[in-house]
């Protein structure tokens, strides 16, 4: 997984709540079996018609508006657990989303990938919106080391929350499997003593194998 | 002390601890893990890349079912995408030592269908699967809840998932349901109550009079549902209604170990006096058929009532939301929707796929006919669902109304599948989710229980279901 470190970028603004992964990629485009080229169908049935055209009035069509930080509105995320949406949050190119709620498996999700979800107070969010709109250049500063999220230019700054295990993950570039791997000792010693593989014979069979 | 007393989830959840992360997740010890064809392509790619195979094949069970046909599936799939993911999963699975109930196999079906009526869904358990509705499992007194692929593949790599503890919610429905009302009713009334993201942090254990008075299928399906209002999982104190069903099926324990099990899911149930994070009591007399009528399952009213308006919304900045997901319906705040003309109706999906369910619709319908400008399909969960239905005959009455009763899978519910609703359509669906184009590019859809969905079909518009009942 790729380091994360420090962001400042400009922001794209999408002040919509509860936005839904069916949302971020409809089911449709699910069918593919790699991890690659799920940003071209990023909101898209927000962003294309049924003709296919980009609608101008959807931001990511919008050219006074780019940037590597999608900043969303309250629980972000929501509905199913696919992997796909941060894929494709990912794949377009942000690489942090701002919002001031997340759903938990988009979170996590998302933190799986190197993408940043930053949580924020209700009333922070409002702020960053409303510099966005007034000035589309304005620049967002999310530091990872810090935790915090500022407004560049501007004593105006939130720290945000992240759990210290993901943190170290985030800045090393580590991943969840390499850190498991190394407790298989303590995972086989696990299985000796669970009922429930005891009661359907599966713990018996792989000390067989063993 | 108030320390030793726990919760039925802290119960299960400190029996699966491995390990435990310093300011970090604990390592959870995951006893089954379903596959679908959709988000394990991924994670067997991710492990082919590592150089390792699946550490415990055997603890691992494979379905194909989001991108099934629910027609002909004795022909290979014509869409080839579908056909290529779904050839794609048994591929995978003949090479990792996956046992696969894929198309053609008398146990396929939907995932959280299979689970339980297979008896590999059992309490005490921590399920895990890359679908949110994985919930479903607990049902049974069970940790089970839905993943990314990422953790799908760390499941794969070591039978582990590293997970931080939620915070815990207890929903206690107390008294007696009316005439009418189902389970569905019930969590559609609970998401209503506390917004599509009012659970998220939370693992919420349903207790209650009326929940212990439900059968096993009618829990699967609250539980179904808690990912709708952001929970991590939902789960019911396991009881003899629960050991009654879990006897005598496929993977179930047999024997002495059946009742080896029997005594230590007995002790599966909150202690008196443990403490949960929230509680919340709701009276089921004021429960009442449910409907949604916006873009979130949090939308949510009394079938007899108007629909909300921007006065009634608790906070301001949810007003551009609000009014767009009115005008993605094309309803107006301040509407009934008793009475408005529907032309889709579709039962079926890990909510409300069970034998009970069409067992119930047949019921309802043995004798009527549907309303002429109704598509109603109705699409069992399982083979084994499909197999039952026609066995009892409900395939004839169902026909005999003017249903189209179709093959095994998740179907009009996500939009992936050939079963999709046309642009601008309303449909009633007894599914979980009712997002802008869940169930095709366009599709509105509102959410109702199997009755309120077979009264409406009957119709042709909008019906309560107690006013049939009662006639």
């Amino acid at each position: 997984m790729e380091k994360f470190v420090k962001i400042t970028s400009t922001a794209v603004p999408l002040p919509i709540e509860d936005i839904d992964t069916d949302q971020i990629i409809p089911a449709r485009f699910l069918k593919a079996t790699t991890r690659d080229g799920f940003g071209d169908n990023l909101f898209r049935d927000w962003r294309y018609d049924n003709q296919n055209s980009p609608k101008a009035d959807f931001v990511l069509n919008n050219p006074n508006y780019s940037g590597q930080i999608l900043v969303a509105g309250k629980n972000f995320g929501c509905g199913s657990s696919r992997e796909h949406a941060a894929w494709a949050i990912a794949d377009y190119g942000f690489k942090v989303v701002i919002s001031s709620f997340f759903a938990d498996i988009f979170k996590g999700n998302a933190l799986n990938n190197g993408l940043l979800p930053v949580q924020v107070s209700d009333a922070f969010l409002a702020v960053v919106l409303e510099h966005i709109f007034a000035d589309r250049n304005t620049q967002l500063e999310v530091d990872l080391e810090t935790q915090t999220v500022t407004i560049a230019g501007t004593a105006i700054s939130e720290k945000f929350e992240i759990n210290q295990y993901k943190k170290t993950c985030l800045i090393n570039g580590y991943d969840d499997i390499d850190y498991l791997l190394a407790l298989r000792d303590k995972i086989e010693a696990y299985e000796k003593t669970s009922k429930y593989l005891s009661l359907v014979g599966l713990n018996q069979e792989q000390e067989i194998e063993a | 002390m108030a320390s030793d007393k726990k919760t039925l989830f802290q119960k299960i959840w400190d029996a699966h601890v491995v390990t435990s992360i310093e300011d970090g997740p604990d390592v959870l010890y995951i006893d089954r893990h379903l596959i679908h064809e959709v988000t394990s392509p991924q994670a067997f790619a991710g492990l082919e890349k590592r150089g390792i195979g699946v550490f415990r094949p055997q603890n691992v069970l494979a379905t194909a079912d989001h991108n099934v046909p629910t027609k002909d599936q004795h022909l290979p799939i014509a869409e080839p995408l579908s056909r290529f993911q779904v050839d794609k999963l048994t591929e995978n699975c003949a090479k990792f030592g996956i046992e696969l109930y894929g198309l053609g196999h008398p146990f396929q079906g939907i995932v959280h269908v299979i689970g339980p009526e297979l008896g590999v869904t059992l309490p005490g358990m921590t399920i895990v699967c890359g679908d949110s509705h994985t919930s479903t499992h607990g049902a049974f007194g069970t940790i089970a809840f839905g993943i990314g692929t990422s953790e799908v593949e760390q499941v794969m790599a070591t039978q582990c998932l590293m997970q931080s503890k939620p915070k815990t919610m207890r929903i206690n429905i107390e008294g007696e349901l009316a005439n009418g009302v189902l389970s569905k009713d019930i969590i559609l009334y609970i998401i209503s109550k506390l917004t599509m993201g009012g659970a998220t942090g939370y693992f919420v254990e349903y207790a209650g009079s009326a929940i212990r008075s439900l059968s096993m299928e009618a829990r699967m399906t609250i539980c179904n549902m808690s990912i709708e209002m952001g929970a991590r999982g939902g789960l019911i104190a396991p009881d003899d209604i629960t050991y009654e069903y879990i006897k005598g099926r496929d993977f179930a324990p047999k024997g002495d170990k059946f009742e080896e099990a029997v005594a230590y899911w007995r002790t599966l149930f909150t202690d008196e006096g443990a403490t949960f994070d929230v509680e919340l009591t709701y009276d089921a007399a004021d429960i009442t058929p449910m409907i949604t009528y916006g873009t979130n399952p949090g939308m949510g009213i009394k079938i007899t009532e108007n629909i909300p308006t921007v006065a009634d919304l608790k906070e301001e900045s949810g007003k551009a939301s609000f009014e767009k997901s009115l005008a993605y319906m094309g309803f107006n705040a301040g509407d009934t929707l008793i009475d408005k003309p529907i032309n889709y109706v579709f039962i079926g999906s890990c909510t409300n796929s069970r034998i009970e369910d069409l067992r119930l619709v047949a019921d309802f319908v043995k004798g009527k006919r549907k309303a002429p400008n109704v598509n109603a399909m109705i699409v069992p969960g399982s083979k084994q669902v499909e197999k039952q239905a026609i066995a009892e005959g409900l395939d004839v009455i169902l026909k005999e109304a003017g249903f189209e009763l179709r093959e095994p899978g998740c179907s009009a519910c996500l939009g992936m599948n050939e079963d999709k609703v046309p642009k601008g359509e309303y449909c009633i669906s007894t599914s979980n989710r009712n997002f802008e184009g869940r169930q095709g590019p366009g599709a509105r859809t509102l959410l109702a229980s199997p009755l309120t969905a077979a009264a409406t079909a009957i119709s042709g518009r909008i019906t309560d279901v107690r006013e049939l009942l009662n006639a």
